[in-house]
């Protein structure tokens, strides 16, 4: 275990690590590490203490801060000032079992996990704006710039968002925040299956009502608060935001839009918000909950068949499913008792679909017995590895992670 | 031509008959142009200061042809340089004497419409606005509004990450595609991405758009598509002093508005553009703002009250609202025609396009003006305001000696001036050749170095757009097993242009 307190320490870490032919697993507060495949490496490099908050201009809507600056003190300075990150990153703590209130800026940024506004705010890879980075090379790089809009250069920041900690080891990031939605409605409809459902959500984001997040939770896997709103039944969830005026505006144009699908119940500001947060993190698939051991895909397609992909995914194989994105996210969580043979099947109904399923709470062995991430077709897979050994040639970094790998 | 371009292969000029009659085979009929008459429109591009006839022209009209191309291309090491409707600011389509100029001009069908994903699928070389036209019937439209938008192809959009006046709202290019089909320079066909929110692993998508013509020849785009918003009305704010005007931006977003456009015109733009339009604007302002609101018609009409009301705190001096869609129109008619405007007072103009934080704007206009009078040469300042992303227009006479080449050391200083002020080279336009060898004021040679390997995943022998982006080439080789250190490369003999 290394414990890094700048980025002149981190780029001679992975110098000698380089010299030792030693690869490194990199760590935040590791709160996602169960995510993708047992990694071929048995050093750690941990950025925990690179934590500060460099600069935060609520003027210029930007944020720097070091890798390892705590998730939830970012978020609660931005939002003393009415701001937060657009793209609503996911909690995943409920979901993998790890301790509340525990992940750092650049694990976020690594998982590339954005949450219900995905639909309209796009995710961390369109909120990152630079980003300074020791590569596979031991070289201290920049990439990117300060201010919101830039193409100076490549955009290796995309590729640095949601590589999973295997091109680079970032050691500071600049962020584009925005001021935070006055207000928010959410429209509930009751009762629908997945497919109808799936044609709500397509019609409502279809609108010209601006909807930012739109989800659907069948019956069987209602939990707590959303088990409430749907008072026993599958709930449907349209939400609309921005200042109050516009917000009840476009909530009653909306409710028109949607009769055929039944008559929608309004959450105020406070039930909507607490609804989201639910869906966001995968609540009813917690790791403490009823399906705390079952295997849990993350499942992204095309929204408008979102419905008829998840609706396959529970005959098939008698998933649970429930769809943020409009349907083009689901997450599925697979009976335990179910082998590695399931999970393959489960794979072939959504590369059909034109989607692709990461595998994001599974145990060792199934972890061990499956590719963890899609498999793509072989030219991209080629590809994406030139791409990885352009920053990383000798496979220093979280080694076999995202594919498969041996140690040296 | 004033900037050094890499040195033509004399070996494959001589072989250019021999190449014209193999790219033929690949592309018969009228897609292979080779005599210096009918090349004469691809010798530039937006950006025509610089010209450079191209040894030969070829217009494929199928992802195979283009395929085919770029394999006989790279098995004979030939340079390419691909282009969409040529019109970069930045150079990125400029020739090279001994490249083949491989243009995607025949790629003008819109492949699929479809509403219920909101997505459109279009090849390249159909134009940004063309994709609205083709869904506006059904509301939707395309964001990404680059004001090139009547010429220029998407996938030169997609080349060059393009912004426009909507992008602080609406994100630029690379917020709004999903998908591409992309032909690298060995011929290999890859589809990356589609119509799912995001694709699996590295997001080669992001690498790929803003990428220049550099990494491959897109062929095919699957971009995202938004519902019209209902209403839009501006507000049209003259202030005496730019500071006023930039802290008036500073109040708006600090009020948590982000408009769906934001510019400002400094007072030579001012009087350029009215006197070109007539569009009512004040005369005797020194800076004059245009904030436009977009959405429900019950919200644009508070935000307009909001704005209007910081604009008062912000000491303006003039104030007008938009109360129909023409008056919108005529407020954005005169800063949409700036650039022409400006063409009407000067017999010649450079558009430099640097980003710096929006505070630094009062600094950064008050450089430019002292370089304006160190240089002689006089500026006009138009800037989209919400994104700090600053437009100034150098006027130069490109008759009278020496003074296109004072504009263009005008132009380094002031992108060294946003690069000082903690800002970039460009905001939207692009590096190309233009800001090529201006990229060390912002990069190290280890920035650019670890950007050149990804090149080098793409196209080992630097074959696609060579003399673009990177002020000095490296083979793929020496960057596969350079070991730098203290900033220094350990080829510092390697030969910049």
């Amino acid at each position: 275990m290394m414990q890094v307190r700048d980025a002149a320490d981190v780029e001679q870490a992975v110098r000698d690590a380089l010299a030792a032919r030693q690869s490194l697993e990199i760590v935040g507060h590791g709160t996602k590490r169960q995510v993708g495949h047992a990694m071929a490496t048995n050093a750690v490099l941990d950025l925990s203490q690179l934590n500060a908050i460099v600069s935060y201009e609520p003027g210029e809507l930007i944020l720097t801060a070091q890798a390892g600056a705590p998730l939830c003190d970012v978020l609660s300075l931005i939002d003393s000032k009415n701001q937060s990150f657009a793209f609503e990153p996911m909690d995943t703590s409920a979901l993998l079992g790890t301790p509340a209130g525990q992940g750092t800026i650049a694990g976020m940024i690594a998982a590339g996990f954005a949450g219900p506004r995905r639909i309209k705010a796009g995710a961390a890879r369109d909120h990152l704006l630079g980003a300074v980075a020791v590569s596979g090379f031991g070289d201290l790089f920049k990439t990117g710039g300060k201010v919101v809009k830039n193409v100076t250069g490549y955009d290796l920041c995309k590729l640095l968002a949601g590589s999973w900690g295997t091109l680079a080891v970032m050691t500071e990031v600049t962020l584009k925040v925005l001021p935070k939605p006055e207000d928010e409605i959410t429209l509930a409809l009751g009762g629908l299956d997945s497919e109808v459902a799936g044609h709500a959500m397509t019609a409502a984001l279809g609108s010209p009502y601006d909807v930012s997040a739109a989800a659907h939770v069948p019956k069987s896997a209602l939990t707590g608060a959303l088990a409430e709103i749907g008072h026993g039944d599958s709930v449907t969830l349209v939400r609309l935001e921005g200042i109050a005026q516009s917000v009840a505006h476009r909530a009653g144009t909306l409710e028109t839009l949607l009769a055929p699908f039944g008559r929608a119940t309004r959450l105020a500001a406070d039930a909507s918000a607490a609804a989201w947060v639910l869906v966001r993190d995968v609540i009813p698939f917690a790791a403490d909950g009823p399906r705390g051991d079952w295997p849990v895909w993350r499942i992204v397609c095309p929204p408008a068949s979102g419905g008829k992909l998840g609706a396959a995914l529970a005959r098939e194989s008698g998933a649970e499913v429930i769809y943020d994105w409009g349907g083009g996210l689901i997450w599925a969580a697979l009976p335990p008792a179910l082998d590695a043979a399931a999970a393959l099947r489960l794979r072939a109904i959504v590369s059909a679909a034109d989607g692709h399923a990461t595998l994001i709470r599974g145990s060792d062995a199934l972890r061990s017995a499956v590719d963890v991430f899609h498999p793509q077709p072989e030219g991209v897979a080629a590809l994406s590895r030139r791409v990885k050994n352009s920053f990383d040639p000798q496979h220093i970094l979280n080694r076999g992670r995202m594919a498969r790998e041996a140690l040296p | 031509m004033s900037i050094k371009m890499p040195i033509p292969d004399q070996a494959i000029l001589n072989r250019r008959d021999e190449i014209i009659a193999a790219l033929q085979k690949i592309v018969p009929g009228e897609g292979v142009i080779s005599s210096e008459k009918e090349m004469k429109p691809y010798e530039s591009d937006g950006l025509n200061a610089y010209r450079q006839p191209p040894m030969v022209v070829v217009l494929p009209e199928t992802t195979e042809q283009v395929s085919q191309v770029l394999r006989y291309c790279h098995a004979n090491g030939i340079k390419v340089v691909p282009r969409g409707s040529g019109t970069s600011l930045s150079g990125g389509a400029l020739p090279l004497a001994d490249a083949v100029l491989l243009g995607l001009g025949k790629f003008k069908r819109i492949r699929e419409i479809d509403f219920e994903n909101r997505v459109v699928v279009t090849e390249p070389g159909v134009t940004n606005l063309a994709i609205t036209q083709a869904v506006e019937h059904a509301g939707f439209y395309y964001a990404p509004d680059p004001s090139s938008q009547i010429a220029c192809s998407i996938g030169g959009n997609i080349a060059e990450n393009s912004g426009g006046v909507h992008c602080l709202k609406y994100g630029m290019t690379t917020n709004n595609v999903l998908g591409c089909e992309i032909v690298l320079i060995t011929g290999e066909i890859l589809r990356i991405g589609g119509k799912a929110p995001e694709h699996s692993g590295y997001d080669l998508m992001g690498i790929i758009t803003g990428s220049e013509g550099l990494l491959g020849v897109v062929t095919e785009v699957t971009v995202r598509i938004l519902q019209k918003p209902e209403t839009a009305r501006a507000v049209m704010v003259g202030f005496n002093d730019v500071e006023a005007a930039g802290e008036c931006v500073a109040r708006i977003i600090g009020a948590g508005i982000i408009p769906g456009g934001m510019e400002m015109m400094d007072k030579p733009a001012i009087h350029a553009a009215e006197a070109f339009v007539h569009a009512g604007y004040p005369l005797d302002v020194e800076a004059l703002l245009i904030v436009e609101l977009d959405g429900p018609k019950v919200e644009v009409d508070e935000l307009i009250l909001r704005v209007e009301a910081i604009a008062r705190t912000c000491g303006q001096a003039t104030c007008q609202i938009s109360n129909s869609e023409e008056e919108r129109l005529l407020f954005w008619a005169g800063r949409k025609a700036a650039f022409p405007a400006v063409g009407r007072i000067s017999p010649d103009y450079i558009c430099m396009d640097g980003t710096i934080p929006r505070g630094k704007l009062p600094q950064a206009l008050l450089r430019i003006r002292e370089l304006s009078e160190k240089y002689g040469l006089g500026v006009a300042n138009v800037f989209h305001a919400g994104d700090g992303n600053l437009h100034p227009l150098i006027l130069f006479d490109a008759n009278k000696p020496g003074e296109m080449e004072r504009a263009e050391a005008f132009g380094a200083d002031i992108l060294r001036t946003c690069v000082e002020l903690g800002g970039v080279l460009t905001g939207e336009h692009g590096v190309g050749v233009e800001k090529r060898d201006l990229m060390p004021e912002m990069f190290t040679d280890i920035d650019l170095a670890q950007q050149q390997r990804l090149k080098c995943a793409f196209d080992t022998d630097g074959l696609l757009n060579p003399g673009k982006v990177f002020p000095t080439l490296h083979r793929c080789a020496e960057l596969g097993r350079v070991h730098v250190h203290r900033g220094q490369l350990a080829f510092p003999d390697i030969p910049r242009f």
